[in-house]
């Protein structure tokens, strides 16, 4: 199985309006290469999925400034990007805030066949308004639903060609979850090995939630 | 005492209350100072909720990993024994009930014991990151904060005026003037810093706030 494809295809079949789960926390584990690849593609209306909206990778400030985004859902905007704050001051993009654990048992959900569970985070608060709300055990809870996306862009240490992913050190964080929960998921690692090298305990991601492979990024 | 000394006090005074074996994850501000003040030797496993358990400071001469970051996305180091996981694993342990004790920051909090720290109010792009699944979950909440705002007004208040974080939550209370505890209707003075009395605490209708158990309420 050989699932490398070049950064200039690794968008190929993706439409406007899709939602693109991008992964990392800060730059740990940040997929840049194919967030500046998604920038030079004409796609628009995107909703974003991260953790962090208005991460200083130059692929989102673009897309922000060129107005392509419609919707970041995170938990944590960067306040003081000037870039971000233009487009939410010009009513050009809602940003939807998510507590950060329940962003990632969304994904998680997404990707597990999962349509909705029941958390105490966010119960009696303005992120749980709106929300079904059922006491277990005394607890009050709200109903989140499964958050999937139409691509996951994520970032492995390692991949081998059948798409099997492990990552180094803190740079897991959203990858996992959001692999799996990718209709499509599109990895980048800086080191691609053939198929049947990488020791299978140490495979964080199974190949079975990944599609696409890209070599990219530096040695770090 | 200048304000970064009142602070580390603050931080030390938290750290007279954690016990060796104990999972704690610490909060950005005050709440990381906790660490400093307790050494590497301390015993206590230090959890980010980005996919760290084990974590340190950085010691002098060591080389920034940028896979390696904490929840405030600065460079860490992982003790002897210390685990990466991804964030689905993290909010796990967090809402799950493994983490003993979490050491957050606040705007306010109530004698109910609620938690205003994520918002102030409309019209603010505020992040809530992992504030409220730590809040909700995790098996102590201990807050440190000033007590008193840049403007003078109490941030122990009657009820919470800025959005809230979780309800009922808070089971101390640390500033520079001593340790509370939310009781319900009042908060219960724990102790008072050295020199720090009664008038201290406010004029008459503040001191309503406060129960003393016991007059001779120990001094730290």
């Amino acid at each position: 199985m050989n699932k490398t494809v070049t950064l200039a295809d690794a968008f190929s079949g993706v439409e406007d309006g899709a939602t693109v789960l991008i992964a990392g926390f800060g730059d740990a584990g940040y997929p840049f290469e194919l967030v500046d690849a998604l920038a030079e593609t004409t796609l628009t209306g995107l909703t974003l999925v991260s953790n962090n909206a208005g991460h200083t990778s130059s692929g989102v400030l673009r897309l922000l400034r060129e107005r392509r985004i419609d919707r970041i859902v995170c938990s944590y905007p960067i306040r003081n990007e000037p870039t971000l704050a233009e487009a939410l001051a010009a009513n050009e993009l809602q940003l939807d805030i998510v507590p950060q654990g329940t962003l990632a048992e969304r994904l998680r959900a997404g990707g597990a066949g999962i349509p909705a569970f029941f958390t105490p985070t966010a119960a009696g608060t303005a992120l749980g308004e709106g929300k079904e709300v059922r006491d277990f055990d005394g607890v009050a809870c709200v109903m989140e639903t499964a958050l999937r996306g139409d691509i996951a862009l994520v970032k492995a240490t390692i991949a081998d060609r059948g798409g099997n992913l492990h990552y180094r050190a803190a740079s897991q964080n959203f990858n996992p979850v959001m692999a799996m929960s990718g209709r499509v998921t599109i990895a980048q690692a800086r080191e691609v090995v053939e198929v049947g090298e990488l020791d299978p305990s140490s495979i964080h991601t199974p190949g079975i939630f990944v599609d696409r492979i890209v070599q990219a990024g530096a040695h770090t | 005492m200048t304000s970064s000394e009142v602070r580390v006090e603050i931080a030390r005074r938290v750290a007279a209350q954690l016990e060796p074996g104990q999972y704690v994850n610490l909060g950005i501000g005050i709440p990381t100072l906790v660490a400093d003040v307790l050494g590497d030797d301390s015993g206590i496993v230090f959890h980010s909720e980005n996919g760290l358990l084990g974590m340190r400071g950085l010691r002098e001469g060591e080389v920034p990993d940028p896979e390696l970051v904490d929840a405030g996305k600065r460079p860490v180091a992982l003790e002897p024994g210390g685990a990466f996981f991804d964030q689905s694993l993290s909010f796990a342990m967090i809402r799950g009930g493994y983490i003993d004790v979490a050491v957050l920051g606040a705007f306010e909090v109530s004698p109910a014991g609620d938690l205003a720290s994520w918002s102030l109010g409309e019209g603010q792009a505020n992040g809530v990151g992992g504030a409220m699944d730590l809040a909700a979950g995790a098996k102590r909440v201990w807050v440190t904060m000033l007590h008193r705002g840049s403007t003078g007004a109490a941030k122990l208040v009657p009820a919470c005026r800025y959005p809230v974080t979780a309800h009922g939550v808070v089971d101390l209370i640390f500033t520079e003037l001593g340790v509370f505890a939310p009781a319900g209707d009042t908060f219960r003075v724990v102790s008072l810093a050295p020199g720090v009395t009664r008038e201290d605490l406010g004029d008459e209708i503040d001191a309503r706030l406060y129960t003393f158990e016991n007059e001779e309420s120990p001094v730290r």
